[in-house]
């Protein structure tokens, strides 16, 4: 399945719905991409809505915590919303809940932006 | 390979295409041989990242330069071989993904990742004096008998031939 992406603004909070796979190719590079183009929109604060990604490999997660460091990096905040299995396992081996703020709620994930 | 064994060899280019080549055939043999969705996905995700690692890591992402793939099925267990052409690596010297001072990679996971979805990993020196990755997973205990129809079905990576 090919990934897809749209954002939608919700406040101050920029909310991008994805779907697919963010694997070697294309999904790492349209993340990046539309990372980059928020960013360049001064939207600093994003929600990542993972609810219909079913599947991120090693180069997925590689260009999540890039997304994360690069939107830190600009002031920024960059959460994840609603896992699914595979990606919370995912994230779970890795440790990389430690790093990422995790939500099930989009209200209460956008409350918590600062 | 024991005369039980069924084995298919693929060469694969030396491109982004080639991961998910590799990762439907597995998936195909693995499907095939009776391993389970949640299974398959193991397989397949560790597939994803012995292929990544070759193109990546070890062949550079020289077009010259190829990667072998070989999905044994013995009686016991599927193994998957993906060699490169690279100068090889020792395992030991593979950063921790999940050291403190790595979680922040943006590279480094793959490995790892093999390791945690298959039973048995290991990476040895290969023909080609690059690296072989070796990893295998064992057949549930539901598995069909084995048969040709197993791994007849995957041979669509490019130059492919199958041994019996």
């Amino acid at each position: 399945m090919s990934i897809q992406a749209t954002h939608r603004d919700s406040g101050k909070v920029t909310v991008v719905d994805m779907s697919g796979r963010i694997s070697l190719g294309d999904g790492s590079a349209l993340l990046r991409t539309l990372v980059r183009q928020l960013l360049a929109e001064d939207r600093t604060l994003i929600l990542l809505n993972l609810a219909d990604v079913n599947y991120i490999d090693s180069s997925g997660i590689g260009e999540l915590v890039s997304a994360f460091t690069t939107v830190k990096g600009r002031g920024g905040e960059m959460k994840l919303l609603n896992l699914t299995k595979k990606v919370h396992d995912l994230l779970q081996i890795t440790k990389l809940f430690t790093v990422f703020e995790v939500f099930n709620e989009e209200s209460k994930a956008i409350q918590s932006f600062k | 390979m024991t005369p039980q064994s069924k084995q298919l060899e693929t060469t694969l280019e030396t491109q982004v295409e080639s991961v998910n080549l590799a990762e439907e055939m597995c998936l195909r043999v693995a499907e095939a041989a009776g391993f389970g969705e949640e299974d398959c996905y193991r397989i397949g995700m560790s597939v994803r990242e012995g292929v990544i690692n070759a193109f990546h890591y070890g062949n550079q992402e020289r077009p010259d330069r190829k990667i072998h793939l070989t999905v044994e099925l013995t009686s016991e267990k599927l193994i998957i071989h993906v060699m490169d052409e690279g100068k090889g690596f020792k395992l030991g010297d593979v950063p921790d993904p999940l050291a403190e001072e790595n979680l922040l990679s943006t590279s480094g996971r793959g490995i790892f990742l093999m390791r945690s979805f298959m039973d048995d990993f290991d990476v040895v020196e290969g023909r080609t004096g690059g690296a072989e990755i070796i990893m295998s997973k064992r057949l549930p205990s539901a598995a069909k008998p084995l048969g040709d129809s197993a791994v007849g079905h995957g041979n669509e990576g490019k130059d492919p031939h199958q041994e019996a």
